[in-house]
């Protein structure tokens, strides 16, 4: 049922490595995740100062999709017909707690808005003007069964025309986004095979 | 397309543990918002929608948020003839907080953080009625209701399951409700939406469930008919200035059920009762050409109940297309005059056949469904 869509593009950023379709393009520098986040954000060289105040989920779903994107031309389709639809383990919790922290002293509205995980989903949206069908799943595990199926249904029922899936993590002390970019053309069949397959072979 | 049919629901919440007696209370005006007074929660008094205290408490096995979809779960398979452990049939979970109250009591460190995993809830609870299939959550700020659903929808008409089971909680804690108060965003009293006076939410506490099936059940019976979900692309806490996305949405439900402006016969709208997401509802509604049918926010009676509220509204809604009869709008008073839409603030009796159901939330996501009342099988 799915071999009718493609993977276009895929994108993981773990370990300090950026990969654009099985190709390592950038390896970070920075101590820790908020300076290696920020070194991808520099290498990639664009202007966006809302970078910026976003939480470390919502930098490194943004920064794979930038990358994931870099080649993709958006204007063969309506904003309508682009969607994204990512998931992960731990939801938000990684800036849940450093929003609980500031409860303490003065709870703080801009780090209120990044504890939900569908945020990064809106930072991406307003990146790229992307305006279509949107959702936020929670597995234990990447789930390379629903996002196939689940995305194919998506683009067989006419609901979008592409779609942005996969997988965005992050912990206090680690991460993984790996994203995938399906049209009804391209050279590698989007099927849970061959997502599982990236996925796995991603760094870390 | 096969079609979904809702096959059985409950609400659970302060004014009731069945639909059918939240719906009453609904019926007689009864609200669940009330003031507090508790330190744990707030330093200043505040309106909300809760339980009573002990009512659903944390323990060794439960968290609260597990408690109340476990009370939501067990009423409505109780005596429901659906095979659980039917390889055909597959929970979803919608929460935007689930067990994160969790945070503020217990000692941190990664058990903690395995114990508040969303995955963690939804696999107890799989596992506790005897679902065969990983469960799904999903988590989409105030919209998760209306996705979880959709996705039910979709999961059954591409013939990947034939029952979806779809259950949503959330707890009102010290987290959600200083968040939501940083952003000037809670009513000092009872919530107003869609009134010109309206000064912010209320929030609340609740559960629902409703079971989607491929089978059509005997007699006259709700179908979720459509389903469609959208984003603003514009602001990641603030809604469309102009309510274009919503309205896509909407026209995008109508048109894949089959329906017209004039065939709708009321609208279950978010109102949240902020000015922003109000008036943004409205100028969606309008765009729609949907200003005259009536419309109306029960967050007056159940405050915003975040990943339960889609689910509890398009339950209250189906309950209305039951019953012929329109719930008015808790705590709206005075139309104001930027974009009048047809709120109701009486009862209303009439036939009914078909709701649009609406809801936004943070992240600029925007969602619709049309519930179709179906008199007599085909």
């Amino acid at each position: 049922m799915n071999d009718q869509y493609y993977i276009s593009a895929h994108c993981s950023i773990s370990n300090n490595i950026v990969s654009y379709n099985n190709e390592a393009v950038f390896e970070g520098t920075g101590h820790d995740i908020p300076g290696f986040l920020l070194s991808v954000y520099q290498h990639l060289g664009v202007k966006y100062p809302k970078f910026y105040k976003m939480d470390n989920l919502a930098k490194l779903g943004w920064l794979a999709a930038e990358v994931l994107l870099k080649d993709f031309d958006k204007t063969k389709y309506q904003p309508t017909d682009i969607g994204v639809v990512l998931s992960n383990a731990g939801s938000s919790l990684d800036a849940d707690k450093r929003y609980y922290d500031s409860v303490q002293d003065i709870a703080s509205p801009a780090l209120f808005v990044y504890t939900l995980p569908n945020i990064v989903i809106g930072e991406i949206c307003i990146r790229h003007h992307f305006k279509g069908e949107n959702a936020f799943y929670i597995f234990e595990r990447f789930n390379a069964e629903f996002i196939s199926s689940y995305v194919s249904v998506l683009l067989e029922t006419g609901q979008l025309q592409a779609c942005i899936c996969g997988w965005v993590e992050m912990t206090a002390t680690g991460y993984k986004a790996v994203l995938f970019l399906v049209e009804k053309e391209g050279a590698t069949p989007f099927t849970t095979e061959n997502i599982n397959k990236i996925y796995s072979t991603a760094n870390g | 397309m096969k079609k979904v049919f809702l096959v059985a629901d409950n609400i659970i919440s302060p004014l009731g543990t069945t639909t059918a007696q939240n719906f009453e209370h609904l019926v007689n005006g009864v609200t669940g918002v009330r003031q507090h007074d508790d330190k744990a929660m707030s330093d200043g008094r505040f309106f909300a929608s809760l339980f009573e205290k002990g009512y659903f408490q944390t323990d060794e096995c439960w968290t609260k948020f597990e408690h109340l979809l476990i009370a939501s779960l067990t009423e409505i398979l109780y005596g429901v003839d659906k095979n659980i452990s039917d390889k055909k049939t597959v929970l979803i979970i919608s929460t935007t907080k689930g067990n994160i109250s969790l945070l503020e009591t217990e000692e941190p460190g990664p058990e903690l953080d395995a114990r508040i995993a969303l995955h963690t809830s939804a696999k107890k609870i799989a596992r506790h009625f005897g679902f065969v299939n990983e469960p799904i959550v999903i988590s989409h700020a105030c919209i998760s209701g209306l996705v979880a659903m959709i996705t039910g929808m979709r999961l059954i008409q591409s013939g990947q399951y034939d029952h979806v089971v779809v259950a949503g909680a959330d707890v009102i804690s010290k987290f959600v409700l200083s968040g939501f108060q940083s952003f000037q965003a809670v009513s000092p009293g009872l919530c107003k939406p869609f009134d010109t006076d309206r000064d912010g939410i209320n929030l609340g506490e609740g559960a629902a469930t409703v079971i989607l099936s491929a089978e059509r059940p005997d007699g006259e019976v709700i179908e979720l008919a459509s389903g469609a979900v959208s984003n603003d692309a514009n602001h990641i806490s603030g809604p469309s200035r102009t309510g274009e996305e919503l309205f896509y949405a909407i026209n995008k439900a109508m048109d894949t059920a089959g329906l017209k402006p004039e065939d709708i016969d009321f609208i279950s709208a978010h109102g949240t009762a902020t000015v922003y997401n109000d008036e943004m509802e409205a100028k969606a509604v309008t765009l729609a050409g949907l200003q005259n049918v009536p419309l109306n926010s029960l967050k007056g009676f159940y405050g915003h109940t975040l990943g339960a509220s889609g689910l509890i509204e398009a339950i209250i809604s189906a309950q209305s297309l039951r019953q012929n009869t329109i719930i008015p709008t808790k705590g709206f008073s005075k139309q104001g005059d930027a974009n009048p839409v047809n709120v109701c603030s009486q009862l209303i009796s009439k036939p009914l056949s078909n709701c649009l159901k609406i809801a936004s939330g943070f992240g600029g996501c925007n969602a619709a469904i049309i519930l179709t009342k179906l008199k007599t099988a085909p």
